[in-house]
């Protein structure tokens, strides 16, 4: 850990939202995620940046707290480290306490609270351009010596806008103490906040001083012609009012699949016949070597290219995130929702996570850790894959496009729109359902806390947003050229070999390894309608849901008699009944999830229990969804 | 409270023996003589509670804002 033993150790704490992660990118020229609401950071970030002078200072991001009495397991890593119990780290040379400047009724009670553990400290005033707007005077000298600390004015969005406190650290003298704190095992992250109260835990009376500490400070210090924005008034009477407010959410969240359809088509097409394009271009280059153009062909070219036209859609649905995260609606939302979510065995905290879930469940588990109470927090784990996540896009599109037709409904909407936005709605539902379960099964009754903090609005910041969209992109392509790419080989392979026996007559893939474990499997899964080409695109769709319509492609591409090269759409719209698409698409509502899934589930509750539960549970669900679908819709047929 | 309601926090009281929840809410500024107000109510039941304290506004479920007792003033 100490690898510049002479620098400074420095961490950034504060209240949740009030711009920690923004000034550690500010900086050290990271990239961390940032966004509107409380507790988008949930683990301890290191980063180093070199002062003016040549220093190597050495910064620490860490999750916001209200105090560092913690009440949920991120404000639990917060309080170790400041305290220097955190295993592994020593406790900081210097805290630079971040507040809002515009809250600083709030924020100046921890600051005071950190002030008790004797730390050098530093006090950085962020937002000071929000507060100078909203007509907020700070006397930053009164401040200062006031508090007996360092207070510089910061502006973390801004290019050089923490420069006051760089210059600040920079004149900071370095530690002169040998680290404190407990070396041993890195554990990662304690299961739950351990204890409730630590020792230093404010008293009732000691509270009530400190806050008329802060009363006394403020009045000394800040003239403030207004309590709130008045902006800020404006839209949430207009986005919590009852009836107005759920209807706007309900339009946001109808518009964005909508969008995820509409806007994305003509990308995907462009994409879709570029990858047509260049295949067969490769593939005429390697006539002469059949083997190798069928792996080209029928394996990369029919099995990735299948993949990447899904790019344009997965980052049109991650800009309305972005923005959405970046506004400050989310936590509006989660208010709304509270609680029917409630009834439901949830949070309105589970809201973020879960809506982090339709990106990717790993990013949606993670994010529980702001949920204080871990009943609901493990409720949320276990539902959090039920989100519709962006890997299972593509299947359902695919599947769209090949079997549902392109209607206007009601003349606004478009009927693939509409199936879509449906089956988004029915992951919902179910984890509602499955939560409210769980609910009934638990034991534990007393109360659950919701306590949350609506943050003012923020304009979204394009470049934050066009950075998201390009983090995103990259991770997408990451993973095409990956562990794709990979597994499209290795079942390209196992659907080429052995090659068949002479005078056969079905297609060589129906005598391949593929083919028999496809048919083998087949038994298994012929009540819900897949067939054996299905079969073999599940276990690949274990590791990345994704393959499955690049195994699809595979299989299919090789089937096709004579090389007839339909696109997958068209191949599958040919051969399978309505039925068994309607099925496949009930499968991945629930969809056994990926590996990853599970390996975050096993990290982030410290059981394995946990993990059999969710595997087992979605298992069970999703075979019998396809089930009733798939017997429901032949019965119509 | 009701909608638009001010008053000023006379108590923040225990439900049971080191109620976290009690806790927390004076951390974040429900003390004696604390201005209070509630901004918005939920859509259904009224709950939760958005209430403005200081230059912030939390939101509160009913029964987490039952622990704060409030000497309530006519609505502004």
């Amino acid at each position: 850990m100490n690898a510049v033993a002479s620098s400074l150790r420095i961490a950034l704490v504060g209240n949740p939202n009030c711009g920690k992660t923004a000034l550690f990118n500010r900086l050290t020229g990271a990239h961390q995620k940032v966004a509107n609401y409380a507790g988008v950071t949930v683990e301890r970030k290191e980063g180093r940046f070199v002062a003016p002078s040549g220093r190597v200072l050495q910064l620490l991001d860490l999750p916001g707290a209200y105090s560092l009495d913690a009440a949920s397991p991120d404000e639990a890593i917060t309080r170790d480290i400041c305290e220097g119990r955190h295993p592994g780290e020593p406790a900081p040379d210097l805290i630079v306490c971040v507040a809002d400047a515009t809250n600083l009724r709030l924020h100046l009670r921890f600051v005071l609270e950190l002030k008790r553990l004797g730390r050098p400290m530093v006090l950085a005033l962020n937002m000071i351009d929000a507060a100078d707007k909203r007509g907020i005077r700070i006397d930053t000298a009164a401040l200062e010596s006031a508090l007996g600390m360092p207070v510089v004015e910061t502006i973390a969005v801004k290019q050089g806008g923490a420069a006051a406190l760089v210059a600040r650290l920079d004149a900071m003298p370095a530690p002169s103490t040998a680290p404190v704190g407990a070396p041993g095992g890195a554990m990662l992250f304690p299961p739950e906040a351990k204890s409730i109260a630590p020792s230093g835990a404010p008293t009732e009376a000691e509270e009530n001083d400190l806050h008329a500490q802060v009363r006394a400070l403020l009045a000394a210090t800040v003239t403030m012609p207004r309590a709130t924005s008045a902006t800020d008034d404006a839209i949430d009477a207009v986005v919590l009012h009852p009836v107005a407010g759920l209807a706007i959410l309900a339009t946001v969240m109808f518009l964005i699949f909508q969008a995820v359809f509409s806007w994305a088509a003509p990308l995907q097409d462009a994409v879709s016949a570029a990858v047509a394009a260049s295949g067969a271009w490769v593939g005429g280059l390697l006539a002469s070597m059949p083997l190798l153009q069928s792996l080209v062909t029928d394996g990369i070219f029919a099995g990735l290219g299948t993949v990447l036209e899904f790019l344009p859609q997965i980052l049109v649905l991650f800009l309305f995130i972005l923005v959405l995260e970046e506004s400050g609606y989310l936590p509006r939302a989660a208010f709304l929702l509270d609680k029917l979510m409630f009834k439901a065995g949830l949070t309105g905290r589970s809201f973020i996570p879960l809506l982090s879930s339709f990106a990717c469940a790993i990013p949606g588990i993670m994010a529980t850790r702001s949920i204080a109470d871990p009943r609901d927090r493990l409720t949320t784990i276990l539902v959090a894959p039920l989100m519709t996540c962006s890997a299972r896009l593509p299947v359902y599109t695919l599947l769209i496009a090949a079997f549902i037709p392109r209607h206007d409904v009601l003349g606004v909407f478009n009927l693939q729109g509409v199936v879509l936005f449906t089956l988004y709605f029915a992951g919902i539902a179910s984890a509602l359902a499955v939560a409210w379960v769980i609910k009934r099964l638990r034991s534990d009754k007393s109360d659950h806390a919701l306590i949350m903090e609506l943050p003012s609005y923020r304009m979204p910041n394009p470049r934050d947003v066009l950075w998201g969209l390009w983090e995103r992109a990259k991770i997408f392509l990451r993973r095409v050229g990956g562990i794709l790419l990979a597994l499209t080989v290795l079942l390209w392979f196992l659907s080429s070999f052995p090659a068949p026996p002479d005078g056969a007559t079905q297609p060589p893939i129906d005598y391949s390894f593929a083919g028999h474990i496809g048919k083998w499997m087949a038994v298994v899964f012929a009540p819900i309608g897949f067939n054996w080409q299905i079969c073999v695109a599940l276990i690949p769709g274990l590791a990345a849901r994704e393959v499955a319509v690049s195994s699809l492609a595979t299989v299919y591409a090789l089937s096709a008699a004579d090389g007839a090269d339909a696109a997958l759409g068209t191949a599958i719209a040919a051969q399978w009944s309505l039925a068994t698409a309607l099925s496949l698409l009930a499968w991945y509502v629930f969809a056994p999830q990926c590996m990853s899934t599970l390996a975050v589930i096993r990290r982030e509750t410290n059981s394995w229990r946990n993990v059999w539960i969710a595997a087992g549970y979605l298992f069970g669900l999703a075979y019998l969804a396809s089930f009733v679908t798939y017997q429901v819709a032949r019965a119509f047929a | 409270m009701k909608k638009g309601a001010t008053g000023v926090v006379a108590a923040v009281e225990d439900t049971y023996s080191a109620d976290p929840i009690a806790r927390r809410l004076r951390e974040l500024g429900f003390v004696q003589g604390e201005p209070v107000r509630v901004v918005a109510r939920g859509p259904l039941g009224g709950d939760p509670l958005l209430v403005q304290i200081g230059y912030t506004r939390f939101a509160l479920r009913k029964a987490e804002a039952a622990r704060v007792s409030v000497a309530v003033e006519a609505a502004a």
